[in-house]
């Protein structure tokens, strides 16, 4: 089989092409035979992937050399391209309009993340500023976890931990979207902007908002993606001045 | 031409991009802040105006659909090259911050929603 080598690692974009387009065939075919659509093909595949990632450690299925493209595709170059592209859709009007609500839930979306990562770090025994802080961060998005804690002095272990957090947080916002999305009034573009404000992993928010209804895509999309700048700029200055009034290092 | 489609949603993208990252070293952040809702933002604003113009073909508009129309598979792969396994070496403290932060999030939402809606049908006299 040394034949076949070249012909994947020279061609591993056009391989991963492939390889979610069977993804997307079989999910689609499954949420078809399964209650006749009732469970959205997009977030059957989008499970698949999760499943599929596990496979591998860093990169997902991406650490096996016969799938490194996947990394190309799924990366943040092809991901923010084709968001974008999803603006085409969108109503420029309906973005002014929810423009305050957006931006107050960009706001409250941080702190109350912020919050509530700090509280769970406290009642499972984190009592310094930094650690609590660099968690608290975390809970916000799994970029905002390590550039708070790397600015502010955080030991490794803990950043690794907020990292984790920020992870859990897009995978639960990944399957929980649809399943919640009715409940919680998820159906309109005002709600999908005031959603993608206060979650703020733009990839949960683009990958829940896909398998919920692909209309409200560009108007998650659109808060969501201050958000992580928003989180960067908070945590380790604000925040972390805060909490050291509560709690003295 | 399809191409002219595509060309417009790179330059959108690249544009948008750069703002971006222009504002994260005003603000003394690393990376890119806000970057592809510039670019969405353009993007809608500047096809507006050529349709608007007769200069946006519907055939130019069928390079930006197909991007547009890949994002589900895009994210599919996206979800493939996740580090799930983090997600749970990261022990209890992990899960539970950040299965409580996105809880609160979700619960959050009908609270804006109404909030906004409001304050946008009485278009707000008082500012």
């Amino acid at each position: 089989m040394d034949w076949l080598d070249p012909v994947i690692g020279k061609n591993g974009l056009i391989l991963a092409f492939l390889v979610v387009g069977l993804i997307l065939l079989f999910s689609y075919a499954v949420s078809h035979f399964l209650g006749r659509g009732r469970i959205p093909g997009a977030a059957l595949a989008i499970i698949m992937g999760l499943a599929l990632a596990f496979t591998g450690s860093e990169k997902g299925i991406a650490d096996h050399p016969l799938f490194a493209g996947m990394a190309v595709l799924g990366g943040s170059m092809f991901r923010d391209f084709s968001v974008v592209a999803t603006a085409m859709g969108a109503n420029l009007e309906t973005i002014r309009k929810t423009g305050r609500a957006g931006f107050l839930s960009l706001l409250i979306g941080v702190c109350i993340s912020f919050i509530v990562g700090v509280l769970v770090a406290w009642a499972l025994g984190y009592t310094d500023a930094v650690s609590l802080t660099t968690i608290g961060a975390g809970a916000c998005t799994y970029i905002v976890g390590p550039v708070t804690g790397s600015a502010i002095g955080a030991t490794s272990e803990v950043i690794a931990i907020s990292v984790a957090a920020g992870v859990v947080k897009t995978l639960v916002t990944t399957i929980g979207t649809p399943l919640i999305a009715r409940r919680i009034g998820l159906t309109s573009p005002h709600a999908a902007m005031v959603f993608g404000g206060l979650i703020g992993t733009t990839s949960g928010v683009v990958a829940g908002l896909a398998a919920t209804d692909a209309k409200l895509v560009p108007y998650g999309a659109m808060t969501a993606t201050f958000y992580t700048g928003l989180g960067c700029l908070l945590c380790p200055s604000i925040f972390y001045v805060l909490l050291r009034i509560f709690i003295p290092a | 031409m399809k191409i002219y489609g595509v060309a417009l949603l790179c330059a959108c993208f690249l544009a948008g991009k750069s703002i971006g990252h222009l504002l994260g070293e005003l603000l003394g952040i690393p990376g890119d802040i806000g970057g592809v809702g510039f670019a969405m933002l353009l993007l809608m604003g500047i096809s507006a105006y050529l349709r608007k113009r007769g200069r946006f073909s519907a055939e130019s508009e069928t390079g930006i659909t197909f991007w547009s129309a890949m994002y589900i598979p895009i994210i599919v792969a996206m979800a493939a090259t996740l580090n799930v396994k983090a997600a749970f070496s990261g022990g209890w403290t992990a899960l539970l911050a950040g299965a409580a932060a996105t809880l609160a999030g979700f619960l959050l939402v009908p609270v804006l929603t109404r909030l906004g809606a409001k304050g946008d049908s009485h278009d707000n006299p008082e500012h």
